[in-house]
């Protein structure tokens, strides 16, 4: 477990996500706050967009005002949906935070229903995190038989419920218009936008998606303003922000930071590299998102706009970490199968091109690479970006791109040598997989 | 074909949704049907499509759709293991080929015994856990260096 702020409080250990010692921790008083005062809705939408919240899925689009677009007056059903499907290799925040603390984002949904006049609300979480499942409904279960979630919450004549439901296994899923298609009972294909989810949405009607970590960030800015929130992180960068490290480090986990923190700042606190090993590369945000090398990633600030300068994404805060050890034609093509696996299929640019993608990735990285496979790698990834319905192309397209980019020396000696510019007892040493042996 | 306690677990996951919108159970539906019956046959989804009064193909789509339903036949142990990039600098694929080397078998087959499958999935969401596999789908086991595996084998009766 990394470091705490407020959204991580493990330190009270394995019991630390029952209801009891949520409101201990003074967990649901910005919810009594607002049903107390009868808060109106356009303030709490104010106090967000103060905060400079930004959507912490990836995109991070501003929450406030993604808010402000849902209809007021709209006669009928409107929905609030949390996207707790993080399937992104590199992310995992979503799953601690809902492990830890489930009724922060409960109580943040609630919020959220308040605000937007929404009656209902679902929470789609990962298929693989059964045990997170299970016990979100156990929370929810806690949450009603306490009056915070139902008719009348708290005596008020708002009234809200709230649902688990639980993923399979797609990707895909976490787009949001495929995971409201999902929550519809069909395959989990992205719709063409416009319409946004804030008019056709969830059964078409209004419908607004945040993620886990967002949800789970309204409760604080309620309790001390949007301004304090803010100040924890930087300008136009509100908050702490959760960071989940993985790769070549000594302690992976997530660290929940202020916005703007020294990347080497938080490598040092994932116990630096493991083996005292030198960085290579850094994903920055996701596998998505453009790799960095070293040199760059180490002059680096963890906010949106510094990692946006350097050319990269901040993403969902997803820091997957390489030394020296790794390959990078290998690491590309764990990256590129992935795609090409979890391509939903519905685009043909996306479908054809993300198999291309593996092919040529997977035969360079076989010896079989060709003189001008780079050529052909960087016009597919051309063929396939903005001409999709959803982000899941670009998001095959920009690590294929941003590695031939940085290390295309390695490729083209892979290409000339028909193997790995890194002896494979050295990648092998890198896993740390046979350190017992 | 589904037992009653499967059937009332479906009906809790009716009530989840709006009165008109039965679909929506689809996808729990089909993960409790498996869980009781091992795998989907097409009797089964058939079954489900009865329950929810959906068209049998509508279900096969979703069925067919997502990577944690079965549609064959699979050993008493699903053993699913992420190889992609974050698990795989932290072992994911060795941890993968130690178990084809201790069971025998490749991806996507069963022991000669039926005792084990094995399945090479995608990210599971838990990175820093790495190497992660799952168990049956329902149980994530975290940190499998060779000594945890020899462990969780022994313990699959």
């Amino acid at each position: 477990m990394g470091a705490l702020g407020f959204i991580l409080n493990a330190e009270e250990g394995e019991r630390s996500w029952r209801l009891a010692e949520y409101v201990k921790r003074g967990g649901y008083s910005a919810l009594k706050k607002i049903i107390n005062e009868k808060t109106p809705a356009d303030q709490i939408v104010g106090e967000l967009k103060k905060s400079s919240l930004r959507g912490r899925g990836g995109a991070g689009f501003p929450t406030g005002l993604k808010w402000s677009f849902m209809p007021r007056q709209f006669p009928g059903a409107k929905y609030v949906v949390c996207n707790s499907d993080e399937g992104e290799p590199g992310t995992f925040k979503d799953r601690d935070i809902l492990r830890w603390n489930p009724h922060m984002v409960i109580e943040g949904m609630i919020i959220a229903g308040y605000a937007m006049g929404c009656a209902r609300g679902y929470n789609y979480i990962h298929g693989e995190i059964w045990e997170i499942y299970k016990r979100f409904e156990e929370a929810l279960e806690e949450a009603r038989a306490a009056k915070l979630l139902g008719d009348n919450i708290l005596g008020s004549d708002f009234s809200f419920e709230l649902q688990a439901h639980h993923g399979y296994g797609a990707y895909i899923c976490g787009e949001e218009t495929a995971l409201l298609e999902s929550i519809e009972g069909k395959k989990g294909q992205p719709r063409f936008k416009p319409p946004f989810p804030a008019s056709f949405g969830l059964y078409g009607k209004p419908t607004t998606i945040n993620n886990t970590e967002t949800f789970a960030s309204v409760p604080y800015i309620i309790n001390e303003g949007g301004d304090k929130f803010l100040e924890l992180g930087k300008p136009n960068n509100g908050g702490t922000k959760l960071f989940s490290v993985s790769g070549h480090v000594n302690r992976p986990g997530n660290f929940e930071v202020p916005m703007g923190t020294p990347f080497k700042d938080l490598l040092a606190m994932a116990g630096g590299m493991r083996g005292g090993r030198k960085l290579k590369a850094v994903i920055p945000g996701g596998s998505s998102a453009p790799v960095l090398p070293a040199d760059v990633i180490m002059e680096c600030t963890l906010d949106y706009d510094s990692i946006a300068k350097a050319g990269s994404m901040l993403g969902s805060g997803a820091v997957i970490v390489m030394d020296e050890t790794t390959c990078m034609v290998k690491a590309l093509e764990r990256l590129s199968y992935f795609y090409f696996e979890e391509s939903c299929g519905q685009c043909t640019p996306c479908r054809e091109g993300t198999g291309w993608l593996y092919r040529v990735v997977h035969r360079i990285e076989h010896g079989e690479g060709r003189p001008e496979d780079l050529d052909l790698l960087n016009s597919v990834t051309d063929n396939i970006m903005g001409r999709t319905i959803c982000a899941l192309g670009d998001a095959a397209s920009m690590p294929v791109k941003s590695f031939i980019k940085h290390f295309g020396a390695e490729f083209e000696y892979h290409i000339q040598n028909r193997k790995c510019l890194v002896p494979e007892d050295v990648q092998r040493a890198g896993s740390g997989f046979f350190k017992a042996a | 074909m589904l037992s009653q306690d499967a059937l009332q677990k479906i009906d809790r996951e009716i009530a989840k949704y709006p009165a008109e919108q039965k679909q929506s159970a689809v996808m729990g539906a089909l993960a409790i049907a498996q869980m009781e019956q091992g795998w989907l046959s097409n009797e089964t989804i058939e079954a489900v499509a009865g329950y929810l009064g959906m068209a049998p193909v509508a279900v096969y789509e979703v069925a067919s759709f997502y990577n944690m339903y079965d549609l064959a036949p699979v050993g008493k142990y699903k053993i699913t293991v992420c190889t992609n990039l974050p698990c795989a600098l932290s072992g994911g694929v060795h941890a993968a080929d130690y178990l084809k080397q201790k069971l025998g078998v490749g991806f996507n087959e069963t022991t000669a015994d039926g005792k084990f499958t094995l399945k090479e999935g995608e990210c599971m969401g838990a990175c820093g856990d790495a190497p992660v596999m799952l168990v049956n789908n329902v149980r994530m086991c975290s940190f499998m260096q060779p000594e945890q595996i020899d462990a969780l084998l022994g313990e699959c009766k």
